[in-house]
Formats: structure tokens, C-alpha cells, sequence
């Protein structure tokens, strides 16, 4: 029975603890993959969530909030990529790929001196089944606080993403804005982090954002397909997880790849082949 | 006191020297066409009008004040470069008329009444009503050049500056634009134009500036057409700084 399937993990509390923990982190990162896939940030993207690794480590052996230790580490990334592009002739991928790794590879060298190896490593591929009431309360004011930042700025970060140009010819400061970007991101990778990990955050960071681009031509709309579906996603990753017993995180990544290959494939108006559909062709003809 | 004021303004980028020495003033009322080749300076000199590039020396003033200021009171309008643009961005052409409301409005960006009206009139008058909710990548050349426009109309901005606003777009919505730019100057606006499209010139612009670094010549259209003023303009004619560049 489908509900014996449904409600049988729900006995669990450290079940209902991952549901809801994945739940939020999946909607919060969404909402923000709108912005990055149509900024072209996907790379920075995967940058500032693997450069936290450092910081949250840092702030486990001070015993300071993890979200400070990413946020700095975080911006700290994204300054350190902008000062060998600005000042050499690196070009931006390529400082890009130096930053980010030479930061995760810092956080790699901090995890095997550090005493109580087996927390740390949970950072990098998440434990979500692990997650106890304090991590999810943490975990809840910080998505609170990236997901509220992202809807009431909204409007200004949709028109940063747009035309900068025009943002900063009526007053605002594209450069304010995209720092705003940058540190709801590397808070965000804190709540991502727990769920899938230092090493798959970036999936949850892109995935959904990219999915929902195929889907529509609204903004708006970008908004509310790209967290339903990223929840849903997650959801299913986690029970199938518990039935099969593999591993959570990669699950849930899994299942968002998939769901994006339907839609690339599908989608009425984007899709490779919901486009040759909808154009009723013969697929003769279409090949 | 004129709309844009701009003197002694140099850019240098680097070791590539964008801007030399370029005075020049816009007045209200009129089409200025700023005319030059690809790499002449004609994006730098918007870039630095707006503030967005600073001057390695010189300076601007619009309507009498700094560009700060100018910005701050919505009074720049600016229409880019088609490729400065992603056309499959997810927004409506009503989404992106309604982006020059932004500076208007409180922090939230909410619409009121008074923006919706401004947008619907905006729209009525550069004759998008019909596409405004179309998402922007699926008009014409033209009609994406009119929906921009519309965004300085609905901001109210008094200066709009217009780069390369006819790359791309056929004859029709051509003397669409030049019918709108000739109305906006008319009821007041200033309006700059670049375009390295001259036969639109004579009926877009009341005068001419043809600009290779420095400012060759700043006058009446007709002047500025004559054979030996677009030789300079255009590097025909051998000017011992811009050998060597294309």
C-alpha cells in the first residue's frame, strides 16, 4: 500500500526531523537558483558553497555559529576571485576554480587535525538523518532570514539580474546588490549543507532554478515551480533513501536530475522534444 | 544651462585610451546623433555620462547637476545595446516597462495605481499595448527598441540616451522610433542618439556629432554627412592617432 509507504518512516523522529530540514533547505535554495541561473552565477555558485567549508569548520572548533564562519569564508572567496581577476591575467574561470579549491582543500587539511573526525566529515556529505532539534532550529532562522531577504528584494535583484546598467542609472547600486546575492548564497549553502553536503550543494543551487527556466516565461511563476518541485524532489530522494537504504543526499540530488532530463526533454515550449511535439512534425522530419 | 554638459572628459582604460579631451554639450528639445565606428567611444561616452565609468579626468554635469544627483531623481533613461541584452530573460514586456517605475517607488517595489497608469500610457504611446504581455524576447528588433524607450517614458526621465538603436531593425519600425525620439524632443526631453546609421540621420537628428576619441565635429547634419567630415569620422582619412586600430 502506497500509505503504509508514506506513513511507515513518519514513526521516526529523526525521519520527520529529515523531511523537514530537506523541505526547507530545498524551497530556500531554489528561490535563490532563480537568480543565479539567469545571472550566470552558477559557477560562483558552486565556488562560495564549497569555499565555506573552512569557516564552518573554524566556527565548529570556536564554537561560533557555522552561518558566520561560511558567510565569511564565503565573501571572502568571492573577494579573493574578483582580486586575482581585477589584478592578473587569470581569466575568471580559472581564478574561480583556484579559490574554491584551494579553500575546500584548506577545510579538507582543518577536518583531519581537528579532534571528532566524524561530525566534520557529516559537512561535507551532509547527514540528514543525523539532524538533531537544535541543528533544525539553526537551520530554520537561517533559512527564514535568506528566504525573507530574497522575496522582499525581489524585484531589485530580478532587475540586477536584467539590466545592471538601468539599476544603476535610476539610483540603485548593482554592486550592493549583487554582494546581497552573494551573502544570502553563502548562508544558504549552510542550510543546504546539512542535507546534501558541502560536495552537492551546488545541485540544489542550480537544479531547480534551471528546471523551472524550461517551464515558463515568467519570472514569477520561475518562483513557485522552481521550490515545489526542488521540495518535492527531495521528499521523494529521502523516502526512496529510507526504502532502499542508500545514501540520502545523493538521492535527493538524483531525483533532481531526473526531474530536470523529463523537463529538458519534455517541456511544451522548451523541451527537445516537447517542441517538435508541439509543432506537430514527423519525427523523421525532426531528426 | 544645457542637459548635458560634458568637458575635458578623458577615459583611459588600462593602456587603451577611450576618451580624449571630449567637450561637449546636449541641449533639451532636441535629437543629438552621436555618430562614430564601432570602437570610437560612443558606448564609453554613454558609460561615463551615466557615472557607470569613472573619468580619468573631466568632468560631467546633467541638467546642472552632479550624475549622482541625476540618477537619484530618475532623470536617465537608457535604451542598451541589443547584445548588452538577454533576450530570453523570463520577463514581460510590462515587467520591463514597469522596471523604470523602480526608483520611484518604496523599497518593496510595489505597484500602485499611479505606476500602472504610467506603464499603460507608456505602452499606448511607443504602441505596445497589444504585446505588453509578451515575453520580451519574442518582439521584433523594433518593437524591442520601443519597449525600452517606453521604460524612460514611464520613468519620466528627461535625458535618454540610445545606443545603437537601429542595429537590427527594418525600415518600418526605423521611422517608428525616429516618429517617437522627434515626439519626445518635441514635448522637451533631451535625446542622444549613437547609430553608425546615417541615411535614418536627416530625419532623426537636429544635429550631429561625430566622434572618434576626440570630437571631430558637433553641428547641423547636413555638415556633419559632407564627405570629408565622415572620411575623419569614419578613419579614412589618415589621422596619425588612430593608426594602427581598426
Amino acid at each position: 500500500m502506497i500509505w503504509d509507504w508514506i506513513l511507515e518512516p513518519l514513526q521516526y523522529d529523526f525521519m520527520v526531523r529529515a523531511l523537514i530540514t530537506t523541505t526547507i533547505a530545498a524551497v530556500v535554495c531554489a528561490v535563490l537558483s532563480c537568480w543565479l541561473v539567469l545571472v550566470g552565477w552558477s559557477l560562483m555558485g558552486d565556488a562560495v558553497s564549497h569555499a565555506v567549508l573552512p569557516g564552518v569548520v573554524l566556527a565548529y572548533i570556536f564554537g561560533a555559529p557555522f552561518a558566520l564562519g561560511a558567510l565569511v569564508f564565503g565573501l571572502l572567496a568571492v573577494g579573493l576571485i574578483g582580486l586575482i581577476r581585477g589584478t592578473s591575467r587569470v581569466k575568471e574561470d580559472a581564478a574561480i576554480g583556484i579559490v574554491f579549491t584551494t579553500l575546500f582543500a584548506l577545510g579538507l587539511v582543518l577536518i583531519s587535525v581537528t579532534p571528532s573526525q566524524t561530525d566534520l566529515n557529516h559537512i561535507i556529505f551532509g547527514n540528514i538523518l543525523g539532524v538533531s532539534e537544535g541543528d533544525l532550529l539553526q537551520i530554520g532562522i537561517l533559512a527564514a532570514v535568506a528566504f525573507g531577504v530574497l522575496i522582499v528584494k525581489r524585484r531589485d535583484l530580478t532587475l540586477y539580474a536584467f539590466d545592471p546598467t538601468h539599476a544603476f542609472a535610476i539610483g540603485l547600486s548593482p554592486r550592493m546588490l549583487g554582494a546581497l546575492l552573494l551573502g544570502v548564497l553563502a548562508l544558504t549553502s549552510v542550510v543546504a549543507l546539512q542535507v546534501v553536503g558541502v560536495v552537492l550543494v551546488v545541485a540544489m543551487l542550480i537544479i531547480p532554478g534551471a528546471t523551472a527556466y524550461l517551464l515558463t516565461d515568467r519570472f514569477g511563476r520561475m518562483l513557485v515551480i522552481a521550490p515545489v518541485m526542488s521540495a518535492l524532489c527531495s521528499v521523494i530522494g529521502i523516502y526512496l533513501s529510507y526504502w532502499i537504504d542508500a545514501a540520502s543526499g545523493g538521492l535527493v540530488v538524483v531525483v533532481q536530475g531526473c526531474v530536470f532530463a523529463l523537463v529538458y526533454l519534455f517541456s511544451p515550449r522548451q523541451g527537445v522534444i516537447g517542441k517538435r511535439l508541439r509543432r506537430r512534425l514527423p519525427a523523421s522530419v525532426a531528426a | 544651462m544645457s542637459s548635458i554638459d560634458v568637458s575635458g572628459l578623458t577615459v583611459r582604460y588600462s593602456d587603451v585610451l577611450a576618451l580624449d579631451d571630449v567637450s561637449l554639450t546636449v541641449e533639451p528639445g532636441r535629437v543629438t546623433g552621436l555618430i562614430g565606428m564601432n570602437g570610437s567611444g560612443k558606448s564609453t561616452l554613454f558609460k561615463t555620462i551615466i557615472g557607470l565609468v569613472r573619468p580619468t579626468s573631466g568632468h560631467v554635469r546633467l541638467e546642472g547637476a552632479d550624475p549622482a544627483y541625476a540618477r537619484r531623481r530618475g532623470l536617465i533613461g537608457y535604451v542598451p545595446q541589443s547584445e548588452d541584452v538577454d533576450w530570453t530573460f523570463p520577463v514581460s514586456v510590462r515587467d520591463v516597462v514597469m522596471m523604470g517605475r523602480y526608483g520611484l517607488q518604496g523599497p518593496l517595489r510595489r505597484a500602485r495605481a499611479a505606476d500602472k497608469h504610467a506603464v499603460d500610457e507608456a505602452l499606448e504611446r511607443v504602441e505596445l499595448t497589444d504585446l505588453a504581455e509578451r515575453q520580451i524576447g519574442q518582439l521584433s528588433g523594433g518593437q524591442r527598441k520601443r519597449a525600452f524607450v517606453a521604460r524612460g517614458i514611464a520613468q519620466g526621465a528627461g535625458i535618454l540616451l540610445l545606443d545603437e538603436p537601429f542595429a537590427g531593425v527594418d525600415k518600418r519600425s526605423e521611422a517608428t522610433i525616429v516618429r517617437l525620439l522627434r515626439e519626445l524632443a518635441a514635448s522637451g526631453d533631451t535625446v542622444l542618439v549613437s547609430t553608425h546609421d546615417l541615411h535614418a540621420l536627416p530625419s532623426l537628428a537636429d544635429e550631429a556629432v561625430l566622434l572618434l576619441r576626440r570630437v571631430l565635429f558637433h553641428g547641423s547634419v547636413t555638415e556633419a554627412l559632407e564627405p570629408r567630415n565622415l572620411a575623419r569620422a569614419f578613419g579614412l582619412e589618415s589621422d596619425p592617432e588612430s593608426e594602427g586600430s581598426s
